[in-house]
């Protein structure tokens, strides 16, 4: 596969650039753009982590390393780090109590129909998070205590994440004969509960497990919709981060990112290794 | 259809409709209904339903849609090349390495517009990289991480990975004996990639071009983080929001930004065939 087979006698051939050669011309100018990409996209994090340590970054290395930076944004900003993970976790609850079970109903629903709610569910994607939250902010606002609470902020995130749980899942249902497992069951007298928590979650898993790990991944990191939805008591972490871009000096800016690469990583290799397996 | 198969599909699709339920509600109340609201509030305001023809008519806002649309189509465009290079790079060849650039390409998927913007400033921020280097060697700062340059190199950073995914995804199912046929017939690589693997690729590209045109469209923790004065259409929005108080232009700015990358996304669903969604 990697050798192409080149089937064409040519004759004079030397005179003519041989075809391994200029593959391997054109190898190289591959290779060449692909390191680049990745240099281009590994250089930044290396950096901001290189500067999270540094004393001080603009005299650089010889300034000494420090965790000072690191302990400073745990300390200032620990409550938007703790309010991040309470609502990812609660965003993840509340997709897999209506996110798993309206993938079953859309697999089950092979209809129109069930095509054009799956459309529709995928729209707040599609919906710049701005308008989202704008319009979130025009009719709830003024309800009660909503608009203080952060459960304001896990509407907004429940929005955008449903689509990846449901898509997930219900490509996982797609994937499997999951018709012919259900029937099998129910032939033999299986009820609905007992077929949905014995033949219908489990065959699913990896699909709920990579939803669930996109929901928690994006949930973290989602900026465009709460920084309209936050209030000065509700602040996240994106929102801590983009406050300490705009304000702070580039090391605090490196060590509070350094914070979230800590959280959000594991997540993104759990991420890759899910999808990787499933190809 | 005997009448035990009828009740059968009667159960059968009874149960599912109700575990639609709660996602339905949760959908109507919190999205369907206030973004109606807002198609409202929008020509509530002084100009009326005019606001939205202001929004495609008034120069200062044309002018950011157009440097918004542009910037986006410049960003898809770019991202498209390089992925496409890499991504069927990555799939053809097997090589010491290979596993490690994979994982470093597809590294950043998911980091926040936030994250980005910060990650641009590393690079071309007053205290970033390449000033630093250019300082060193032409004794010239090129600063340009606060700039539309500095948006653009911020989508690119974005769109990469998980265009790259996508590419490589479709690029599997690419038949190499196609190319060999093509090679073998005298077509030189830049050929083969043209006449054989874009045409064969076309949905993936259509569909991952969608997301990153609509996300280079909507996506502002970037433009946010990099610089307010950058004049595109999100930043517009959040000003009129946040600093003018005007709810009405802001909804119907909002509406027109959603309208146009609902387009973009649904005429890539229609092309490709499958559906796409951004993200961020």
């Amino acid at each position: 596969m990697r050798q192409p087979v080149s089937v064409v006698a040519r004759t004079g051939s030397d005179s003519l650039p041989r075809p391994g050669l200029r593959r391997g011309l054109s190898f190289g100018v591959q290779l060449f753009i692909t390191a680049l990409l990745s240099v281009f996209l590994i250089l930044p994090v290396l950096m901001s982590i290189v500067a999270g340590f540094t004393a001080n970054y603009f005299e650089g290395w010889s300034s000494g390393l420090t965790t000072a930076w690191v302990i400073k944004v745990l300390t200032e900003y620990h409550a938007s780090i703790v309010l991040s993970m309470q609502i990812a976790l609660a965003c993840l609850a509340c997709n897999l109590l209506i996110g798993v079970p309206a993938a079953y109903a859309l697999f089950r629903t092979q209809s129109r129909f069930g095509r054009m709610i799956e459309e529709l569910l995928v729209m707040p994607v599609a919906v710049p998070g701005l308008a989202t939250s704008l319009a979130l902010i025009i009719t709830f606002g003024g309800w009660g205590d909503l608009r203080q609470s952060w459960v304001f902020i896990l509407i907004g995130h429940l929005l955008f994440t449903l689509p990846f749980m449901v898509r997930s899942v219900l490509a996982v249902m797609s994937s499997i004969d999951l018709n012919a497992f259900e029937e099998a069951a129910r032939s033999l007298g299986a009820s609905f509960w007992h077929r949905m928590f014995h033949i219908v979650l489990p065959n699913c898993a990896s699909g709920i497990v990579a939803g669930s790990l996109m929901v928690v991944t994006l949930s973290l990191g989602e900026f465009n919709m709460t920084l309209l939805l936050h209030t000065p008591l509700t602040k996240t972490l994106p929102i801590g981060l983009a406050d300490a871009y705009a304000s702070l000096r580039i090391e605090v800016g490196s060590a509070y990112t350094v914070v979230f690469f800590v959280l959000i990583v594991p997540l993104l290799i759990a991420l890759q290794r899910t999808s990787g397996r499933g190809r | 259809m005997g009448i035990a198969d009828d009740r059968r599909v009667a159960q059968a699709t009874r149960a599912p409709l109700l575990l639609l339920l709660p996602a339905a509600v949760v959908f109507c109340a919190f999205f369907i209904l206030p973004l109606a609201r807002l198609i409202l509030i929008g020509g509530s305001g002084p100009l009326g339903w005019s606001a939205y023809t202001a929004a495609l008519t008034e120069p200062r806002y044309l002018a950011s849609l157009v440097s918004t649309v542009s910037l986006a189509a410049a960003t898809t465009l770019a991202t498209l090349i390089v992925s496409s290079v890499s991504g069927v790079f990555l799939t053809r060849h097997r090589f010491t390495g290979r596993r490690l650039l994979v994982s470093m390409l597809t590294l950043p998927l998911a980091f926040p517009g936030v994250v980005i913007g910060f990650m641009v400033i590393m690079l071309g921020g007053r205290q970033g990289l390449i000033p630093s280097v250019s300082d060193a060697l032409f004794d010239e700062r090129w600063v340009f991480a606060y700039s539309m340059t500095g948006l653009f190199v911020g989508y690119l950073y974005f769109s990469i990975p998980r265009t790259i995914l996508t590419i490589m995804a479709s690029a599997e199912k690419l038949d190499p004996r196609i190319e060999e046929a093509a090679r073998s017939l005298g077509a030189g690589p830049i050929r083969v990639a043209l006449d054989v693997i874009v045409p064969a690729l076309k949905p993936a590209l259509v569909a991952a071009g969608a997301i990153c045109f609509a996300t280079a469209m909507g996506a502002f923790g970037t433009a946010f983080t990099l610089a307010t004065r950058i004049n595109v259409l999100p930043m517009v929005i959040y000003t009129e929001f946040t600093l003018q108080a005007n709810i009405a232009m802001a909804a119907a700015l909002s509406f027109v930004l959603g309208a146009i990358t609902w387009a973009a996304l649904a005429l890539a669903r229609s092309v490709s065939g499958t559906s796409v969604a951004a993200a961020g």
